[in-house]
């Protein structure tokens, strides 16, 4: 951007305004065209009567939203404990010297068997399994119980992501570092792991949305969160409109994380790009 | 803008436009055309198909008025010649047994056997379909005459389906171990401090919220067998269930395990019903069968063999 034209520059300003607005006359159009085809159809009375009512929606939110916190609390404990078990569980596993190699077994086994078995079954095993042995001093509590189910399973799925992500990274970028005299965990600390999270923060991201919408499942063990107190109030009523409800709450959740994260990476990819110079 | 322009932007605007008709226009018609295409899979064309017989049918029955409408042949049913009732799966006891509906085993099996013969099938022309309970309410077609599955009637339910008259007036109770805090209580007060657990979507867990409201949130389930192991854990103090379902639980299920009271009958009653589609001109047939079920005792003597008797003390406030 060194030689400005004014003309250039005005053509181009006409250009992007002229294409704006073709884009939004074209997504107007398309979903004005889909919708009167929806509501056309002879069904759809009785379909919006059933997901869409907009007295029942208001009717259910609040109580939505109470419950919502549970689903909060549930992923902002998860959340952290699952980063660091699974980088633990990841870097065990890139560890090289034969001395290692029990540490490597297990932890292959343990993503092995935790990605493989159903998040729910670990949920009941734990959440009902545990509390029948009837251990003095082990805590009974759901919550607790799904909680720690959720980080078992998901820890070993984010290893995997995490596992990925130091696999990306060019080994002559270790040698390197080695070779400045660095030892294995300073190269992995300021060399490896910067570069391996920047690299896998999308998928990184699918598994946390993944997660937030998977707290629901720790309802199998009696708490209320959001989609259960949806299924309670769509059975009083018959009526299913409460579970949209529902999935607005997680959306509303979802996509502004979604916007910081891209906004997170598009920052690393710059600082990547400028060589450094933050 | 120029005139150019604005026409430069119009066409591809249309365009596009009426490529999002053609594809909405496209979707319409392969679902219309899977009703007729004897190649689509039968999951898919069963209902499709069912939606376009189903009308036409009831509109001839409505057009000429016909004697007995209510008799065999006259009836509007999923599959013709053949009466199908939904339940849920697992079908629990005391209302089924050995999760089979079609023994006849049961409170409910043994009702919807009796409704079956009042409106003249033989045990043979009866289908059995699983239908969750969540399902049960679903908008369009129903895959089932009618359904039987201790479903309450509310008048809120009945916004989205029809329900026959009930065929069993149900009382809640509370189901404890007996070295429960609750196992000795007598008032609604007494409860108030306890964990109490339900199965989701049933009255039981509305009794909870609306009639004991205790301190706590309620626990709630997928299904009874979850409350049970959760108040065979220690998880929660008590579990609320329908009258018959906590005297199976106590005598079979859950040893060491006690009823520790009924609530008083809600205003009017809570009764059990037959669910239909809404509009399925099959209710009023299967209510007169009810009534003559009821009038001759046959219903009774039903409940007597299957359902255990109410002798259960009452929660006081």
């Amino acid at each position: 951007m060194a030689y400005h034209d004014p003309v250039r520059q005005a053509l181009a300003r006409r250009t992007a305004r002229r294409n704006a607005l073709i884009g939004m006359a074209s997504l107007v159009g398309f979903v004005v065209v889909i919708v009167v085809l929806v509501s056309r159809t002879p069904g759809w009375p009785v379909v919006q009567e059933t997901f869409f009512n907009g007295e029942q929606f208001a009717e259910s939110l609040p109580g939505l939203l109470e419950a919502f916190m549970l689903n909060v609390k549930i992923f902002l404990i998860a959340e952290p404990l699952i980063l660091i078990f699974s980088l633990l569980i990841a870097l065990t596993r890139t560890l090289r010297s034969p001395i290692f190699l029990p540490l490597r077994v297990m932890a292959t086994i343990y993503v092995d068997v935790f990605r493989g078995v159903p998040t729910i079954l670990v949920i009941f095993l734990l959440g009902f399994g545990v509390p029948a042995l009837r251990l003095q001093g082990v805590p009974t509590d759901p919550v607790f119980w799904g909680t720690a189910a959720l980080v078992l399973s998901y820890s070993a799925y984010v290893a995997e992501v995490f596992r990925a992500g130091i696999g990306s990274v060019h080994p002559s970028q270790r040698m390197a570092a080695r070779s400045l005299g660095l030892s294995v965990g300073q190269t992995n600390r300021h060399v490896v792991l910067p570069q391996a999270v920047r690299n896998v923060v999308p998928p990184l991201l699918n598994d946390f949305i993944s997660l937030q919408k998977d707290t629901a499942l720790v309802a199998v063990l009696g708490p209320i969160e959001v989609l259960r107190q949806a299924q309670i109030d769509a059975s009083s009523t018959f009526n299913y409109t409460p579970y949209v409800a529902a999935a607005l709450i997680f959306i509303a959740l979802t996509i502004p994380m979604t916007r910081f994260a891209d906004w997170v990476q598009m920052r690393m990819a710059r600082r990547q790009r400028a060589g450094g110079v933050a | 803008m120029s005139g150019l322009t604005a026409r430069r932007v119009l066409i591809p605007a249309l365009a596009l436009v009426s490529v999002g008709a053609l594809l909405a226009g496209c979707a319409q018609e392969e679902s219309a055309s899977s009703t007729t295409s004897a190649a689509a899979p039968a999951s898919s064309a069963a209902p499709a198909s069912s939606a376009a017989a189903s009308p036409a049918a009831s509109a001839e029955a409505s057009a000429e008025p016909v004697l007995d409408e209510c008799s065999k042949e006259n009836l509007t049913l999923v599959t013709p010649g053949t009466l199908t009732i939904g339940t849920d799966s697992p079908a629990y006891p005391p209302y089924f047994v050995d999760d089979d509906p079609t023994n006849g085993q049961g409170f409910e099996s043994a009702v919807a056997y009796a409704v079956a013969e009042g409106l003249g099938f033989t045990p043979a022309e009866v289908a059995w379909t699983v239908v969750p309970f969540n399902k049960s309410y679903a908008p369009g077609d129903k895959d089932f005459d009618f359904d039987i599955n201790q479903i309450s009637i509310t008048p809120k339910r009945q916004k989205a389906v029809d329900f026959s008259d009930g065929y069993y007036t149900v009382n809640q109770a509370v189901v404890a171990l007996n070295d429960s805090p609750i196992a000795g209580a007598t008032t609604l007060a007494e409860l108030q401090a306890a964990k109490l657990g339900a199965q989701v979507g049933t009255t039981s867990l509305d009794f909870i919220t609306d009639v004991v409201q205790p301190a706590d949130q309620p626990f709630v389930y997928n299904d009874t067998n979850d409350a049970k192991s959760a108040l065979n854990n220690g998880q929660i103090d008590g579990i609320v269930v329908d009258l018959p379902t906590a005297y199976y639980i106590t005598a079979v299920e859950i040893e060491n395990s006690r009823i520790v009271g009924q609530f008083p009958a809600i205003e009017g009653g809570e009764e059990f019903g037959l669910l239909f589609a809404k509009g399925n001109p099959l209710v009023q047939c299967v209510n007169e069968v009810l009534g003559e079920l009821e009038a001759s005792g046959e219903l009774q003597a039903i409940q007597d063999e299957w359902l255990a008797g109410d002798a259960a003390p009452y929660f006081t406030e």
